[in-house]
């Protein structure tokens, strides 16, 4: 078994690259799902906590990573799956959520932790990442993505999406 | 089969056919912004089915895996509550059904955070999350119709007259209940009715809608006694793998 050239650092900056598919200016790394990374010989192992049990994109997030590191001089890359504990936005790094708020996507909020939840959808009040007006309208809980909600602004008349909280 | 993996069959095969039965909404949404919401939903319900079964195979130990599990049994060896099966009806009936099973999930996730089954306690912890969402789009909308018009009010308590007898089998406790609940991986679905009550009872109220009494209809789904309808979901969401076995992307 050789040694491998690459050091956990060296895997790390090649996950820096690799962008989350549905959400290109934010990478994995910045959106928090790289749990852990070791190098074991002549391997990497990568540890990944999906954001949405059912978000399409884990999969093609899964090779992009292999992709990215094989490139990168891996031999062997391992993905493994964690879900305890469950992927939160608060994990979104401050440099990924400055990137979606630059692209158009109102990043997520302060999650709410004290286990007390409102039965009513009461819809964050958010200001236009376009104009920065406000009043903005809730027009979907829900969006393009798992992640995402759709909003719009009352001043623009625009349509943005916001990062949902979880 | 033991009562471990027909447990998780349980869990597994309501949120499969629920996510099966809200993605026939995909294209026939009352507006785009709900039509992506149930299908969200839907998306969410079938991730979560996917790691219940393939976790579910494990249990098993018999080499199968989660595309078997979900595309190569017949109706009679599925476990998901009736309710789920049913059709959707029109939009308001689909967010009382949705209102209805997403508060039981909420407490069946909850009540699985000590379980002995740990891989279940991690599925149940990434899937709360989730479910709270569908719970207040559920919520939201059943205040916004049951409180609307009159003829949004009428359909939506005919849709919760209709639905309501079926939320009986959530909490009725059978010989396979009470091993789980020995063995220490679910406590007894009993457990959860008040507080799934709690959740539902003022959302309807706030909607104006009146909740039925209970009445003596049983059904069965979770033991496998279905209705006639599960069998034509299945047809379709089969299909596939049983006109061209083994086939793949």
């Amino acid at each position: 078994m050789t040694a491998l050239a690459l050091s956990v650092e060296d895997v790390m900056r090649v996950l820096e690259s690799v962008p989350d598919p549905e959400i290109p200016v934010v990478s994995v790394c910045g959106l928090g799902i790289i749990r852990d990374v070791a190098i074991e010989g002549d391997g990497v192992r990568v540890v990944v906590t999906p954001t949405y049990s059912g978000c399409p994109a884990t999969e093609v997030i899964a090779a992009s990573i292999r992709e990215a590191l094989v490139a990168a001089g891996a031999g062997d890359v391992r993905i493994e799956t964690r879900l305890s504990p469950a992927w939160t936005t608060d994990w979104i790094t401050p440099a990924a959520r400055a990137s979606l708020a630059a692209y158009g996507i109102v990043p997520p909020g302060e999650r709410r932790t004290d286990g007390a939840q409102p039965i009513r959808l009461v819809a964050r009040s958010v200001s236009c990442p376009r104009c920065g007006g406000r009043p903005t309208t809730q027009l979907s809980a829900f969006g393009a993505t798992a992640c995402k909600a759709l909003y719009r602004c009352e001043v623009c008349r625009e349509p943005f999406e916001v990062f949902k909280d979880i | 089969m033991s009562v471990h993996f027909d447990y998780l069959l349980r869990l597994a095969d309501t949120s499969l056919v629920l996510g099966q039965r809200l993605s026939e909404w995909c294209g026939h949404g009352p507006v785009l912004e709900e039509d992506l919401a149930l299908t969200n939903v839907a998306l969410d319900c079938i991730g979560q089915a996917r790691l219940l079964l393939s976790h579910a195979a494990d249990v098993e130990g018999q080499g199968r895996d989660e595309d078997q599990l979900a595309f190569l049994r017949d109706d009679g060896r599925y476990r998901n509550l009736t309710i789920v099966e049913l059709p959707n009806g029109d939009f308001g009936a689909t967010v009382v059904r949705n209102l209805l099973v997403n508060a039981w999930q909420a407490q069946v996730w909850a009540s699985l955070a000590d379980s002995t089954d740990r891989a279940l306690a991690a599925i149940a912890e990434k899937s709360a999350k989730e479910t709270r969402y569908h719970v207040t789009h559920a919520a939201d909308w059943t205040i916004r119709l049951g409180d609307g018009t009159d003829e949004s009010h009428g359909r939506m308590q005919s849709a919760l007259d209709r639905l309501w007898p079926y939320t009986a089998e959530f909490f009725v406790v059978d010989a396979l209940d009470e091993a789980v609940a020995a063995a220490g991986i679910a406590p007894l679905c009993s457990t959860l009715e008040a507080a799934w009550m709690a959740t539902v009872a003022p959302v309807f109220e706030e909607a104006t809608l009146t909740v039925p009494g209970r009445s003596p209809f049983r059904s069965r789904g979770k033991t496998g006694v279905h209705t006639e309808h599960l069998g034509h979901l299945l047809a379709g969401m089969q299909h596939l793998q049983r006109a061209y076995p083994g086939g793949q992307w």
